[in-house]
């Protein structure tokens, strides 16, 4: 076993330093005693050895996609290339001032009118902006942009998204921050948004319908050209959630399919690393006709020259401060570079056979209930291996944790009960996802012979399942220095 | 299932105790706490608030959920129960009475079931 | 090209015929056939790992990297120690996904729990939450988390960031906020407007600290203004100054908020930086985004995971408060380890610095006749006039690599923002003098 992990905290000692600053060169003024800190700062006082230390034992404990393989369902846990890290620690890139001169950032421009450029054309949208942080972010920016176009047309009676039933919870939720009323869309059988219901949702109070395609399924709306006609014929427009792009690069375009906005997540789908939660990036793409009401400044190209526009009198205003997670976008176009656009489809297409190859071979155990070809993912459920033994989805993705495996995603969507959503992506080798398959089925035999021994697992890992309730019910959110 | 006869009931589980003919305590039943799991907040209206029938006036959450509880009566809220911020699993320890909020001067109510009515759309339910 | 996939063209056929599919096109099938796209993407083909690292690289080197950098006006260039890039660089820290599965996350749980904790100490408050997008979207959140039924007029200081206005407008458009504008009155708020204008429908006074002009508030009478309606206080502050300024906490601040790039993130034209959103107990509920909390597991053993969940999209859907879901993790574990690295010590001397070479550098610019329109004291940010032709005078520091102070526009205009840290020497301060001094001349 290894030690514990104790808080930085409890390691601090009076006087202890660890970074040094450069001398005092100039004369000393006195700050009046109002403005004056008074309160103790029990920042923690630690070497710099110790610090490493600490931090190394936390790393410890901590699994990226670069410690096992992360099938998490929604979240594209794809390989992060390394070069992509080196290009944006690039001085020329971090030590710039977001306010310098425009004339001494025209590579930080050209970086961010390449990567539009590029993600224009693999979502067949007219025009981006790379401002919003991360998905949700950009789902609420995109939600402005469908409120400022019924606004220009004097069309106030449009407050109403529909979401289908299967949709990301941020859905909803960055409809309703846009101030939007929410409409539930019903899935049909197969797991497809329902034509019928959707056709008598869509009214004069629609300002339009969020859709993942593929959904969170994991499957191809077939229908979208009509759902699309619907929601249009409706005086509706469409917005496309990006969260499962990953799984159409090259092979189909959002703009195709009829959709007036979306929204990609550079941290899924152009293999930006995560890094524990973000940064993220969640560029807004739209057609041409919505493209005066994007954020302010958009990037474009005036004379031969790429300048920042700012004088956009119609545009929502800003939705985050200066041009978005920069440093993310460069990691994102180093990745479009090196794949180009034959490795961005072929990624797709790996993506897609990888999931497919994985719910081929898993769905003789765990349920399918909605079937296949999937795209990217798919999702399997335990409900009748609840009942048969007992073992639920958390079980089966506690027991894959001893297997050095990541879980799932679980009990998403809501529509399918004990759900287990699985994405393998396209960077996974097929002894990776063999190994896998091989994992969870000793897992369902498992659960068969001795299911006590899932509802307790894991048992390898540094902690075992912890106390969420206690968590919940008596808050401790931080440490207290007494 | 616990389902004590001097309260009312409605379809959405939620229990009304009148303490006079214009004022009541309302809370979740033993069914409704046993199917959230262990309760860990409740989100509660604040006094003088009006609800009417039907109306959302508080939810529940637990670790992974959060329901609503909806009003079977219109009135003002008179009264919340303090008690719940700092325990909310007073609601799965006991039910009837971890009260979540007090209404007065009721001007309607919902077709209420009675204690044997809420017991027979139980078992339809299952 | 670089693929990153580890597929055999042979491997991709056992997998197809595995799993009963005669090709590729097979798995596409659910696609209709009219919306398939039938040409290649226009975008080059792949290039090496070499080549694209070039295309890159040139990119980069067409920026122009300031030694000296004089301005801040939201972004701050400060010193960074070695090891807090080296610890945020780490793999297992890179590339995990937000922390679901606590049993293999406790490392990346814990960091978040000790950024809570110094943002507490750093601010004065009860409870923070794991990170938001950047200081204007904390400052967004905050002030929606002060708005309810009876109270939706948030009133802002005028003397905030610009960019922080436009997106608190932005946010505030959404949610039927209103806001009024504390006019500004001799560089800071006009608290005569404030005690006039507030009443009981004022959700939250809002206030940057040292604020755009760099400008000191008179914090403590805000606050105690604002608790008269019961309206919430929302202080904004950089985080740096607070190791030599009031905490929020000390001021009656009800939520402290702000930019946290200066702990430890490069100017980075603008991003990822680290939006910290603190507040006092009572309203930890109406918090947004991630929080972590202490707990323990079977064994018994402390344990970390997240918490208070029911707030969230994922559960409460379109009832959240916001729709936040990725953050900045990695930025906070950025500033965790900055502020462990310079220890309270080191962020005193860092925050005295700041405030005694930008002090200097005013003095000296006050010399050559630029002179503050402004009375009040400043932290590491002042406004000076430009009795030359201001747009001459940048040029002329940057033709020595000095990146100059902000050019106001509006009422101040002709007018310079200055910002000094503790990167910028004595000798270079004097310099930009001297080369001020030969424009004029």
């Amino acid at each position: 076993m290894r030690r514990n992990a104790d808080l930085i905290f409890t390691m601090s000692k009076p006087g202890r330093r660890c970074a040094d600053l450069p001398p005092m060169d100039v004369p000393e003024t006195t700050l009046s005693d109002r403005f004056q800190r008074k309160e103790a700062l029990p920042l923690p006082e630690i070497a710099e050895v110790d610090l490493l230390r600490h931090y190394m034992e936390l790393s410890r404990r901590a699994n990226g996609v670069d410690n096992l393989f992360y099938p998490l369902g929604s979240c594209t846990m794809k390989y992060n290339p390394r070069i992509n890290e080196d290009l944006a620690a690039l001085p020329g890139f971090t030590d710039i001032h977001p306010l310098q001169p425009e004339h001494t950032v025209k590579g930080a421009l050209e970086v961010l009118h390449l990567l539009e450029t590029y993600l224009c054309e693999v979502t067949g949208m007219d025009k981006i902006t790379l401002q919003p942080a991360a998905g949700a972010h950009g789902e609420w920016t995109g939600l402005n942009l469908i409120k400022a176009y019924h606004a220009h047309n004097q069309d106030f009676a449009r407050t109403k998204i529909l979401v289908p039933d299967s949709a990301h919870g941020t859905n909803p939720a960055s409809a309703a921050m846009a101030g939007f009323d929410i409409v539930s869309v019903p899935s049909n059988p197969d797991g497809s948004v329902d034509t019928n219901a959707l056709r008598e949702l869509a009214d004069e109070q629609t300002a339009g319908l969020m859709l993942t395609n593929p959904n969170t399924l994991g499957l191809f709306e077939k229908n979208i050209v009509e759902l699309a006609e619907i929601v249009h014929e409706a005086g509706g427009l469409l917005y496309y959630d990006g969260a499962n792009f990953n799984a159409i690069m090259g092979l189909v375009r959002p703009g195709d399919m009829g959709f007036d906005i979306i929204h990609l997540n550079l941290h899924k789908t152009f293999s930006t690393p995560h890094g524990g939660g973000g940064p993220g990036s969640g560029p807004v793409g739209c057609k041409e006709f919505l493209a005066a009401f994007l954020p302010a400044p958009v990037v474009t190209e005036k004379d031969g020259d790429i300048v920042f526009d700012d004088d956009r009198p119609e545009s929502i205003g800003k939705v985050k401060a200066f041009y978005g997670n920069f440093l993310v976008c460069v990691k994102a176009l180093s990745y479009i570079l090196n794949l180009g656009g034959d490795g961005l489809k072929n990624a797709s297409e790996m993506a897609v056979l990888n999931a497919n190859y994985m719910m081929e071979k898993l769905k003789s155990m765990y349920t399918l209930p909605y079937a296949g070809p999937c795209m990217h993912e798919f999702v399997l459920s335990a409900e009748q291996l609840k009942k048969e033994t007992t073992v639920s989805a958390l079980d089966v993705a506690k027991g894959l944790l001893d297997y050095g495996i990541h879980p799932p995603t679980i009990y998403f969507p809501l529509i399918v009960h004990e759900a287990l959503m699985i994405e393998p992506t396209e960077t996974e080798s097929k002894e990776t996802l063999d190994e896998a398959i091989a994992a969870l089925s000793e897992i369902y035999q498992t659960a068969k012979e001795n299911p006590a021994f899932l509802h307790e697992a894991p048992i390898s890992t540094v902690i075992r399942r912890v106390d969420e309730v206690g968590a919940a019910r008596n808050p401790v959110l931080k440490y207290d220095h007494r | 299932m616990n389902i004590p006869n001097d309260y009312f009931y409605s379809k959405s589980h939620e229990w009304i105790k009148f303490l006079d003919d214009t004022t009541a305590l309302i809370g979740i039943t033993d069914f409704a706490q046993s199917e959230l799991g262990d309760i860990v907040f409740v989100n509660l209206p604040e006094v003088e608030d009006t609800i009417e029938v039907e109306d959302s006036f508080a939810d529940v959450e637990s670790v992974k959920a959060v329901s609503d509880i909806y009003s079977p009566v219109a009135g003002t809220v008179s009264k919340i129960n303090e008690e719940l911020f700092d325990s909310p699993e007073l609601i799965n320890e006991s039910p009837y009475d971890a009260w979540l909020i007090e209404v007065s001067d009721i001007t309607e109510k919902d077709d209420l079931l009675t204690a044997e009515e809420y017991e027979a759309f139980l078992s339809e339910e299952a | 090209m670089a693929r990153y996939v580890p597929h055999t063209e042979d491997e991709v056929k056992t997998m197809l015929e595995e799993i009963g599919y005669s090709d590729l096109e097979e798995l596409f099938r659910p696609i209709p056939q009219q919306v398939r796209l039938k040409t290649s993407l226009r975008i080059p083909n792949g290039l090496s790992e070499w080549e694209a690292a070039n295309a890159v690289k040139e990119m980069a080197a067409k920026n122009t990297v300031f030694p000296v950098v004089l301005r801040g006006a939201g972004a701050y260039k400060h010193f960074i120690p070695s090891v807090v890039k080296h610890i945020a660089s780490r793999e297992e820290f890179l590339t995990a996904y937000t922390p679901y599965q606590p049993e293999i996350s406790q490392g990346i749980l814990q960091s978040i729990f000790e950024y809570q904790t110094m943002i507490c100490d750093l601010t004065g408050m009860d409870t923070s939450n794991a990170s938001v997008y950047d200081g204007a979207t904390a400052a967004a959140e905050a002030m929606k988390m002060c708005v309810d039924k009876k109270r939706h007029i948030a009133m802002i200081a005028e003397t905030i960031h610009p960019q922080m206005k436009k997106v608190l407008e932005t946010y505030a458009r959404c949610a039927d906020i209103k806001i009024l504008y504390i006019p500004e009155k001799d560089g800071v708020i006009d608290l005569a407007f404030l005690e006039s204008n507030i009443t009981k429908e004022t959700a939250c006074v809002f206030v940057q600290q040292p604020n755009f002009y760099g400008q000191l508030e008179d914090t403590a009478k805000i606050g105690e203004i604002a608790h008269s309606t019961d309206a919430k206080y929302i202080l904004s502050c950089n985080p740096i100054s607070l190791a030599l300024l009031n905490s929020p906490g000390e001021v009656g601040a009800d939520i402290a908020v702000g930019e946290g790039q200066p702990l430890g993130m490069p100017l980075s034209f603008g991003g990822p930086y680290l939006g910290f959103l603190a507040c006092k107990k009572a309203l930890v509920r109406k918090m947004p985004g991630r929080i972590v909390g202490q707990t323990t597991d079977l064994d018994g053993k402390p344990s970390y995971v997240l918490t208070l969940q029911a707030r969230e999209q994922h559960i409460r859907r379109e009832k959240a408060g916001s729709s936040i879901c990725s953050n900045q993790a990695l930025c906070a574990l950025t500033a965790s380890a900055y502020l462990a690295a310079m220890g309270p010590i080191g962020l005193t001397e860092t925050a005295k610095l700041c405030f005694q070479k930008a002090h200097y550098f005013a003095a000296e610019l006050t010399k050559i006749g630029f002179v503050s329109p402004f009375k009040g004291e400043f932290f590491h940010e002042f406004v000076t006039s430009c009795p030359s032709d201001s747009g001459k005078v940048l040029k002329a520091l940057e033709e020595a690599g000095i990146l100059g102070g902000l050019p106001l526009s509006n009422d101040l205009a002709g007018h310079i923002l200055w910002c000094v840290t503790e990167v910028v020497t004595k000798e270079q301060m004097d310099q930009a003098i001297r080369i001020i001094k030969g424009v004029m001349a």
